[in-house]
């Protein structure tokens, strides 16, 4: 490790943390209906957005009315992108005259975009048309962010507890999260990105003659509309096959500085949208504190180990420390232009946050970062997470962590002056263990089961944590990939069932918890009360975060990463 | 129910042209605009044809005379990017990057006398990201410029010189690693030290 690289690690926190009480007051401003200063710009588009869609955003909803717009609104943009991609032949700007898709492979891809993973079992440039990538893909991955915030929205306003079952109405909060945070954010940064070298075009694929008079073929397209919003609204889902790695979606240093940044922008901004819209700037902060601490420790094992090199490079007989020119460490996968101290920080970024585009390939990371990068996943994308679902699923955490807290002292546990009983504990449990279960069974069944298993690529324990990557990603909604694992009929469908599942199950639990608390009295801080802006509490949440992820999968982790990280074997 | 039905349909309409249509076709619109070179593609012209994209490597194989782009598993395909996915503790992988090693010894060796196998660079027989890595290691430059020194009849000193007008720094002086960008310095070779 370099302390250039230790370096840019340090900016990019500096400059992360420095932003999230900024931009986090705004969305505050935006969730509770107060003017920003787009309000003259967009106040009358939104008004015309209400209007198209007939809605009347001042229409209240408790937490099943918001939950049903939510599932009924997502259930028709599955359909829409699943009838997209299965007509994609005889649609309009498809210069390549790519054809249709598979029903599974449909199924897998729309599941995926639906549910903010964006999971890709398919290769950009050379499947989809530039239709299906804007009016499908893009709208996705601006859609599927939105409702995730929504639903947050909706849920902090449940904790905050304005005494009444209200939550909000899903309608506005949809329309204002799109006008006012995720357009006008991805427009300045899709700029940005081209001015950068990102590419966007309509014009078809060009055919030239190299200097050494070998023909190439360039694939094109509107690149940075896409690339912008699919990091700002933890998607993550590549134009190309490997996604930011390739230049013409993430070309200098500078333009993966942006992206990186990109992928944690709004879920750190969330947590400070939070403490403002509870009341308590502080109660935001120890979220903030929480996810920052597991976020630099899985920094600090990723960088360390991709440093290091692999087995196969040092018996190959390469040298992998880093020297006067070249950045040294595991380059296998890597491009240079981010070399090793960026590639691990965005690793690392993308998989806490439940972003899962790419600048480098998984498969080839050193057992002990991919350990790193599974346990980002496994630990129920809380570090950051998707935007809106992290938060609300790190409030399912905190709730688990006060009711820990609340057996240590005898006391009953309280959140925010709540009273923290028996529904809200099940519901919690529910929404925390749920997607760990699914993770656990399907990687189970895939490598016990022929069908499972064709989709291994690599030999050894490899094989193994290609799988367990697989469902960890798609189980939480990631997106990212050990990629060597392929696509067949039996992933397919039970990856796409683990993306609907991971989304739906613990979004359903946090907005019935929000319901629960949202009428419950606020009782006046005490002498007794267990507090939850203090240090103590952050130490309290990280624990337990870490004690549950490692519980429950350290075992299969043994199988796969972390043997490999203590051999030198070659498989 | 029916109320979210029918809202939820008008909303694939509406959501579908506003953000699926008109945000990418206003940023292709404004993109071209303002960043004509990049937003196409950041092509690169010689004698008025198009040779390539300075983003996008290609292939110098067998040519002494050009500097050599980084290993690529895809054959340098620029429509269908791909990365190579062998794993930390792949035999395959040891075998395919001891050949590379293997090959650029042999290619190098005879002409930077002083190359051990510890020098060379770990981005020089690796495998790029996306198949079509644009640059490669200053050090790997630095070594490849006794190559393409000889073969040009160039004195070395002017090749390393070269080298430094085409290293593009970090972002920002600090983010990201420097590189020498492969297709501009071979061009500029061309027309600056073309026999």
């Amino acid at each position: 490790m370099t302390a250039q690289g230790w370096l840019q690690i340090a900016v990019y926190l500096a400059v992360l943390t420095a932003l999230t009480p900024l931009l986090g007051s705004y969305m505050a401003r935006v969730y509770t209906d107060r003017r920003t200063f787009l309000s003259p710009l967009v106040a009358p588009l939104e008004r015309l957005a209400y209007r198209a869609l007939r809605v009347d955003p001042r229409v209240e909803q408790d937490w099943k009315d918001y939950a049903r717009t939510a599932v009924v609104f997502s259930a028709l943009f599955w359909l829409a992108l699943y009838a997209i991609l299965r007509s994609q032949g005889i649609q309009p700007f498809n210069p390549q005259g790519l054809g249709s898709g598979s029903w599974d492979l449909s199924f897998n891809t729309a599941s995926s975009f639906v549910t903010n993973t964006n999971w890709q079992f398919y290769g950009g440039e050379a499947t989809l048309s530039y239709f299906s990538q804007m009016a499908g893909l893009t709208v996705q991955n601006f859609v599927s962010a939105a409702v995730g915030m929504a639903v947050l929205a909706a849920v902090i306003r449940g904790f905050a507890g304005r005494g009444t079952a209200q939550l909000g109405n899903f309608w506005r909060d949809l329309i204002r999260t799109l006008l006012y945070i995720l357009l006008p954010l991805s427009f300045l940064v899709a700029l940005f990105l081209v001015s950068q070298g990102v590419i966007q075009t309509l014009a078809g694929y060009l055919t030239y003659t190299t200097l050494a008079g070998a023909k190439q073929t360039l694939a094109l397209g509107p690149v940075a509309s896409q690339v912008a919003i699919k990091q700002l609204g933890t998607n993550g889902g590549g134009f190309f096959n490997v996604n930011s790695a390739m230049p013409f979606e993430n070309p200098s240093g500078l333009s993966g500085f942006v992206e990186a940044l990109s992928i944690l922008l709004i879920p750190a901004g969330l947590t400070a949208t939070f403490g403002r819209m509870v009341g308590n700037r502080r109660q935001g902060w120890a979220l903030y504190a929480a996810m920052a601490a597991m976020l630099v420790a899985a920094i600090g094992v990723s960088y360390g180990a991709e440093q290091h090199g692999t087995p196969a490079e040092r018996a190959a007989g390469i040298e992998t420390a880093a020297a006067a020119g070249t950045s040294g460490g595991n380059m296998q996968d890597k491009e240079q232009r981010f070399g090793i101290a960026s590639s691990a920080e965005w690793a690392t970024a993308t998989t806490a946050a439940s972003n899962g585009s790419v600048d480098s390939g998984h498969d080839a990371y050193t057992g002990a970062a991919g350990a790193v990068l599974m346990l980002n996943m496994l630990s129920g994308e809380v570090i950051f997470g998707g935007v809106g679902s992290g938060l609300y699923g790190m409030l399912l955490f905190v709730l688990v962590a006060v009711f820990i807290a609340g057996l240590m002292v005898g006391r009953t546990p309280e959140y925010l002056g709540k009273k923290i009983e028996a529904r809200e504990v099940k519901l919690t449990l529910i929404g925390v263990l749920y997607p760990a279960l699914a993770v656990l069974v399907l990687a189970a069944v895939a490598v016990a089961t022929a069908a499972g298993k064709a989709s291994i690529f690599n030999a050894g324990p490899q094989g193994f944590s290609e799988t367990l990557y697989a469902y960890a990603s798609q189980g939480n909604n990631n997106g990212s990939a050990f990629a060597g694992y392929a696509g067949t009929t039996f992933a397919e469908l039970a990856g796409g069932l683990a993306m609907i599942g991971a989304r739906f199950v613990p979004m359903l639990a946090a907005l019935a918890v929000a319901g629960s608390l949202a009428t419950k009295r606020v009782a006046p801080l005490g002498a007794g009360t267990f507090r939850t802006d203090t240090p103590t509490f952050v130490f309290l949440l990280v624990f337990v975060a870490a004690i549950v992820a490692a519980l429950t999968f350290f075992p299969a982790l043994l199988l796969g990463p972390i043997s490999q990280a203590f051999t030198d074997r070659l498989f | 129910m029916r109320r979210d039905l029918l809202n939820s349909a008008l909303a694939v309409l509406v959501l579908t042209v506003v953000l699926g249509l008109a945000y990418p076709l206003a940023t292709t619109g404004v993109a071209r605009l303002l960043f004509p070179g990049s937003s196409g593609g950041s092509l690169v012209e010689r004698g008025g044809r198009t040779v390539g994209s300075r983003l996008i490597a290609q292939s110098f194989a067998g040519l002494p005379r050009y500097f050599q782009s980084r290993p690529s598993a895809t054959g340098y395909a620029a429509d269908a990017t791909s990365f190579d996915n062998l794993g930390p503790n792949s035999a395959a992988l040891r075998r395919a990057l001891a050949a590379n090693m293997r090959t650029y010894l042999r290619r190098e060796g005879s002409y930077d006398r002083a190359l051990t196998r510890s020098a060379v660079p770990v981005d020089a027989v690796t495998f790029s990201g996306s198949g079509v890595d644009p640059q490669i290691s200053v050090a790997n430059a630095r070594i490849q410029a006794h190559r393409v020194a000889a073969a040009r009849g160039l004195p070395l000193r002017a090749v390393l010189d070269l080298i430094v007008h085409h290293t593009e720094g970090r972002g920002l002086g600090l983010f990201g690693e420097p590189g020498v960008n492969v297709l501009a310095l071979n061009l500029a070779l061309d027309e600056g030290g073309r026999r």
